[in-house]
């Protein structure tokens, strides 16, 4: 059984629930003939995925959908090979080139000139030229961006690109000249609301609307976030009523733990304690990130308001150190003394 | 024979068919010019079409006439008529027939690393000049050397760099180079030398308005007043990124006005703020305007950086905090990117007088911090907050 999330994700512009002015947009760039590079951004779970798969059915059709996994392997100059995946359909190609890490350039570089080099090959196409959609664009390196700048303008007959990223902030500016920027906000929680009340009549459930509502501003605007929760909390609860917990996810009632301990008492063996379990967070693989802001807004709530503004202070600080791969717990020992 | 005869008068024949289907093309330039960006399609064909630059185009012209060119490297931001500059020239000194053989464009795009500077670019630099045909020097000049561009040489590695150096030199007779870069201080010493720089600055407003107009005429964009005061703003004297924004704006409203049936009236009904929509249904042209250019340029809404500033004046400590974090969460849930409200707010508060230059001071420091993080690829939501945050309490020190 797909999750809710998969099963009710919209196919279609039309289908799309929220930002119509934005679906509007979308279908007439795509019926206009005169399709330009896009940047989508936005944060996660706004939909940025769903518009573009919905935009490529509209400039193509239905056989956008039918998609396979190639796997190619590449060679760099000091001939290291890299096996890289591809999904692809007839018409489009999507590609994550930051699961390469820095090797990202040689792919972005051999596989857009292969492609843009070669014409759409099914003659009864609607469009002539072909998609290319590279996923979590604010992660590749300068290298590779500087390697899209002039693809952009040179193969643009035969290709267009669409870069899917959560902030404008990592793209280089010639990018950001060359695309077509689309922001993508995130729902509203009435949005959400909206969204849930119509998967839970489609699947049936009994219904409660305050849930709803706690479940959306729970998810922080989040669409895919609330999806999971509603969907969890159905499957675990019969009945449910407007006082049904939503269980969050472990990690985060463990980091909440730690931010009561925190609170409760400062010492060093306490510091310890703390140490030991967020090692155990760190080894189930949650990103540090994830850990320290979801940390740092637990903690807000609970400490003085003259506070509030140091513990940010730090937090913004220490998130820095973490990208640029410093070592994480010393923060925690700052948080605890202050 | 007779055959061959045959093939030349079907060739002759395909040709003026081609020529008539051709100007047929021409006759319907939107048809045509659609497939193509516009900061292609109005790229500058001569040196004199090239806006603004003029320090560097007489001393560009000057060698059109005595044939002599230096080692050159271009510099300046970006959208300000580099590439545009060396094409023209080049296309100027060489004609199309002699362009391909006599120039070679290497880009970010193309393996750049050492081993090519050595093999590809060394080997076009020592090949033998071909000769134009007769009468070809009459209409270009045709001097006896070669070009190479490098475009976005700051993307090269160092090693790629100094490999330059001495083929810069060996082959100088019969080859002159062209370097393009954004950042003069990525170029290595030795080779900044070796050329003569040409700065290019950023367009002043009169040149890049002139020009936006011009392309708007030719395409048949209706401008709402202040669409170009509006565009050059947002682009900061980037011309190509003007233009971009006009294309996708004229896009837009272009693809608007040919509604399908039994949409059209919901499509009005999304459009309704647009208050020329009804217009732009009649007309055969399309009406730009200024909030759909600040759209596509993702210029955040005043009143968003009004909130945040308001909420950021010093009151009791624990309110700045809760009145900040709901503007910023809000902000960062909509999507706007982070670094574009650093950007205005930054020019919302630098411009507010009744901050003491003390205190600005101490803001601007924290700003360059935070930009450097967002650069280092740091948590939007966090940095805003510890902006806002810190700006606040430095506000509140007096």
């Amino acid at each position: 059984m797909a999750l809710l999330v998969d099963k009710y994700r919209p196919r279609s512009l039309e289908a799309l629930t929220f930002h119509e002015n934005l679906s509007e947009r979308l279908r007439s760039l795509a019926q206009s003939g005169d399709f330009p590079h896009l940047l989508v951004y936005g944060p996660s779970g706004a939909g940025k995925k769903t518009r573009v798969v919905a935009t490529l059915r509209e400039l193509y059709g239905p056989g956008v959908e039918k998609i396979k996994i190639d796997s190619r392997v590449f060679q760099t100059t000091s001939n290291r090979k890299l096996e890289f995946n591809i999904v692809a359909s007839v018409y489009h190609l999507e590609i994550t080139p930051s699961d390469v890490g820095n090797f990202d350039r040689v792919v972005v570089q051999d596989l857009l000139k292969e492609v843009a080099q070669t014409q759409q090959v099914d003659q009864s196409a609607r469009q002539r030229f072909k998609v290319v959609v590279i996923n979590e664009a604010d992660h590749l390196t300068r290298d590779a961006q500087a390697a899209l700048r002039r693809t952009m303008e040179k193969y643009s007959p035969n290709l267009r690109l669409i870069l899917l990223a959560n902030s404008t902030a990592n793209i280089i500016a010639p990018i950001r000249s060359r695309t077509l920027l689309v922001r993508v906000a995130a729902p509203t929680e009435a949005d959400i609301c909206k969204v849930l009340k119509r998967v839970g009549n489609a699947e049936n459930f009994s219904e409660s609307e305050a849930l709803n509502q706690r479940i959306a501003s729970d998810s922080g605007r989040n669409l895919r976030r609330a999806l999971l929760m509603f969907e969890a909390v159905h499957a675990q609860n019969e009945k449910v009523s407007e006082r049904t917990p939503v269980p969050p996810p472990d990690w985060e009632a463990l980091i909440a733990q730690i931010a009561d301990e925190i609170m409760a008492e400062h010492s060093p063996a306490r510091i310890l304690q703390v140490r030991a379990k967020l090692y155990d967070l760190l080894s189930h693989c949650i990103p540090a990130t994830t850990i320290l802001k979801t940390l740092t807004w637990k903690l807000i709530p609970k400490i003085d308001d003259a506070l509030k503004a140091d513990v940010i202070k730090w937090s913004a600080f220490y998130e820095h150190r973490l990208r640029l791969g410093s070592v994480r717990n010393r923060y925690y020992h700052c948080r605890s003394s202050s | 024979m007779a055959s061959f005869f045959d093939n030349k008068a079907r060739a002759a024949a395909a040709a003026a068919a081609n020529g008539g289907s051709s100007a047929k093309a021409a006759a319907l330039p939107k048809e045509k010019g659609n497939l193509q960006p516009w900061v292609e399609k109005y790229r500058p064909k001569t040196l004199n079409d090239v806006t603004a630059q003029d320090h560097t185009i007489t001393v560009l012209q000057r060698t059109l006439q005595t044939s002599n060119l230096p080692h050159m490297l271009f510099y300046g931001p970006p959208g300000t008529g580099k590439t545009s500059t060396i094409l023209a020239l080049a296309k100027e000194l060489y004609g199309p027939e002699m362009f391909k053989s006599r120039v070679l464009e290497l880009n970010a795009s193309d393996e750049r690393g050492i081993s090519i500077v050595r093999e590809k670019v060394k080997d076009f630099a020592r090949m033998q000049l071909s000769n134009p045909p007769l009468h070809y020097r009459d209409k270009h000049p045709c001097p006896p050397y070669k070009i190479v561009i490098l475009d976005e040489a700051d993307s090269m590695t160092q090693d790629a760099q100094s490999a330059l150096r001495r083929t810069m030199e060996t082959y100088s007779k019969i080859t002159r180079f062209c370097l393009i870069c954004n950042y003069v201080t990525r170029i290595i010493d030795p080779l900044a030398s070796r050329c003569s720089k040409f700065r290019f600055k950023s367009l002043d407003q009169m040149n890049a308005k002139r020009r936006l107009e011009e392309i708007a005429e030719l395409e048949a964009v209706k401008l709402e007043t202040g669409v170009v005061n509006a565009l050059i703003k947002c682009s900061e004297g980037d011309l190509r990124k003007a233009i971009t924004f006009l294309q996708s704006a004229a896009r837009l409203a272009g693809a608007i006005k040919a509604p399908v049936d039994g949409q059209s009236k919901k499509r009005k009904l999304v459009e309704d703020d647009d208050r020329n929509a009804m217009e732009i249904d009649e007309a055969d042209h399309t009406t730009v305007t200024v909030s759909s250019i600040e759209e596509i340029a993702g210029v955040i809404p005043n009143n968003l950086i009004k909130d945040l500033v308001k909420a950021m004046q010093p009151k009791v400590r624990g309110v700045v905090y809760n009145v900040v974090s709901k503007v910023v969460t809000d902000a960062v849930a909509d999507g706007w990117s982070a670094s574009q409200l650093i950007i205005q707010l930054y020019q919302q508060i630098i411009y507010n007088d009744a901050i003491p230059d003390k205190q600005k001071s101490k803001i601007v420091i924290i700003f360059s911090e935070v930009d450097k993080r967002l650069v280092d690829g740091a948590d939007e939501h966090l940095m805003i907050l510890d902006l806002a945050l810190r700006v606040s309490g430095v506000l509140a020190e007096n």
